[in-house]
């Protein structure tokens, strides 16, 4: 069997210089110096917020917090943590009062459409700092979240530059430790923390072990499904796998435009995102 | 073959990279149209596949041998019908093709590679797919036919190329998107006016038979404006299908109507193709050429 571990280490020093360079340079064209970013103590944002210190100097870099009443304590503690190994400009914002009547008016809400309400109400503010601050808003999803569309659209999917969107989630973790993210917060179960006792792993029902090397195969190796379930994956998890994919693709992509004209936006108008700068 | 037959214009909307979904849609059109009487039923480019098929190329791709599932069954329903169906073929290189294929009596009679990749505007085919290198008609009981895969037939060589190969019948399948919509050409877009017009000119220069099958529907919101058409070798408009809807569409094809717009317009006969060939042949052998750069 292919030695997929293997495959997924990297240059940890190139990748983080890569990173590095490409905040510092994305945010720069655009004439900002500062950049803004949410922090929940998990090891995604906590590499963003260590990535973004070393490319614009922690002066420069606002992490927001902000907890929801069920949040877990750890979180903001482990985020804390973060905030002072770094140095970097915080400020907590509490979203309970900016969600709760919303869910007062619709009492029968799953737990779902209330989680994609936080990460969205979280956006707000984040965007809202963004111009207070002036600064951009860095992103946080990783590779493996993206791909599984394990995120909430213009939630925490949304901002101006995403260093870890290229990263496994466990590419996500060897950057970290190399970077010096404390070990607990590496250790801990990834969780969005929209409720309390989410898991990533448990609510997606697979480990982030296994998913990262099938996408791996089928992604970067574009190998074929038959060809990775002969590398010993069963084949339920395989396909289960690439029809997250294929589902989640909307998520990836900007919004349908109808086109009429000889000049659509996306399709004949081509402009480079980094246009004039 | 003189006597005459009947062609049907399949005009599909075809469901993206959903090549078993369209094989099934192919084979209900194949059987609805032998009610109709068709002797010869025309898909549309990649109506197998769908259009904007981007990194999906390779995981639609076919290789057009009777042993292959998605091909047996097409293979089978050619046996009491021609058919013409578009697809992605994949060499025993693993270079991807925009395809069509001519099927008849159960066999494999001919598969053109589109020539012409557009990769401008809109269209990134030369991202995804390799080009063909050729221009070839090719016999059936019908007569002697040429396929051209929609940017294929923008190019004027290209049905000039299949006319002096022998092709009295130019079979024209495009994925052809909908856009420019000024007020010049009523209920449809400008392209579509273009296309439209150079078909009927085609058929009326080279004196042949054009059968023209566009698509429809919408894939990542491009418009596919269908509006099949078929020109007789007078240049007349013998069926056109609606804009922007799936239809089928069975036509009369009077193979005498060959000899009489050849006596009337003897084109052919006076047809100079070595001259072409010297002309062509000292024009790019000419230094000229560079210094117009």
């Amino acid at each position: 069997m292919t030695n997929v571990d293997a495959l997924l280490q990297q240059d940890i020093p190139l990748v983080r210089r890569l990173l590095v360079s490409a905040i510092r340079t994305e945010l720069g064209r655009f004439g900002f110096k500062k950049g803004v970013l949410g922090l929940s103590g998990g090891v995604d944002s906590s590499l963003a917020a260590f990535l973004a210190a070393e490319a614009l100097g922690p002066e420069n870099v606002r992490a927001v917090l902000m907890p929801y009443r069920t949040s877990a304590p750890d979180s903001a503690a482990d985020a804390m943590e973060v905030i002072r190994l770094l140095g970097l400009n915080h400020v907590t914002i509490d979203i309970t009062g900016m969600v709760e009547p919303l869910f007062a008016q619709l009492p029968n809400m799953s737990q779902r459409r209330r989680g994609n309400v936080m990460a969205r109400a979280r956006m707000i503010v984040l965007y809202d700092q963004s111009e207070e601050w002036g600064g951009l808003v860095i992103g946080t999803s990783n590779k493996t979240e993206l791909l599984l569309g394990y995120g909430t659209l213009f939630g925490d999917m949304a901002s101006a530059v995403n260093p870890l969107g290229d990263l496994y989630k466990t590419q996500v973790r060897q950057l970290a430790r190399a970077v010096g993210v404390p070990e607990r917060i590496i250790a801990k179960p990834p969780s969005a923390d929209l409720w309390p006792g989410q898991t990533d792993e448990g609510e997606m029902g697979l480990t982030y072990a296994e998913v990262d090397k099938v996408l791996y195969l089928l992604v970067d190796e574009r190998r074929t499904l038959a060809e990775v379930v002969g590398m010993g994956f069963s084949e339920a998890f395989v396909r289960q796998v690439w029809r997250m994919v294929q589902r989640n693709q909307y998520k990836r992509c900007p919004p349908t435009i109808a086109k009429v004209s000889s000049r659509t936006l996306d399709w004949e108008f081509r402009m480079p995102r980094d246009w004039g700068t | 073959m003189d006597s005459q037959f009947t062609v049907g214009l399949a005009q599909t909307f075809p469901r993206l990279g959903d090549v078993e979904a369209n094989l099934q849609r192919h084979l209900e059109l194949a059987r609805e149209a032998q009610g109709l009487g068709v002797d010869l039923l025309i898909f549309p480019e990649l109506s197998l596949t769908g259009y904007t098929l981007r990194e999906l190329v390779p995981h639609v791709a076919i290789r057009p041998s009777p042993e292959h599932p998605m091909w047996k069954p097409l293979l089978e329903a050619s046996a009491s019908m021609a058919l013409v169906v578009g697809f992605v073929e994949e060499d025993a290189r693993h270079r991807f093709f925009a395809s069509s294929a001519f099927l008849d009596g159960g066999r494999v009679v001919h598969v053109h590679r589109k020539v012409y990749l557009p990769t401008y505007g809109l269209f990134e085919e030369g991202r995804y797919l390799c080009a063909g290198d050729g221009f070839r008609a090719f016999d059936t009981r019908f007569g002697r036919c040429g396929i051209a895969i929609c940017e294929d037939a923008w190019h004027i060589s290209t049905p000039y190329l299949l006319w002096m190969d022998g092709a009295d019948y130019l079979i024209f399948c495009s994925a052809s998107p909908a856009y420019g919509v000024g007020t010049e050409q009523e209920g449809a877009t400008a392209n579509a006016a273009t296309v439209t017009q150079f078909t009927k000119t085609y058929a009326t220069l080279l004196t042949s038979y054009a059968f023209h099958v566009n698509r429809v529907g919408v894939e990542e919101g491009i418009s596919f404006w269908g509006g099949s058409l078929a020109v007789s070798p007078r240049g007349q408009v013998v069926a056109q299908a609606p804009y922007f809807e799936e239809a089928l569409v069975p036509l009369e094809v009077d193979p005498g109507l060959l000899r009489a717009a050849r006596q009337r317009l003897p084109l052919l006969r006076d047809e100079k193709p070595l001259t072409v060939l010297h002309e062509l042949s000292r024009i790019l052998s000419e230094e000229r050429r560079h210094d117009e750069r």
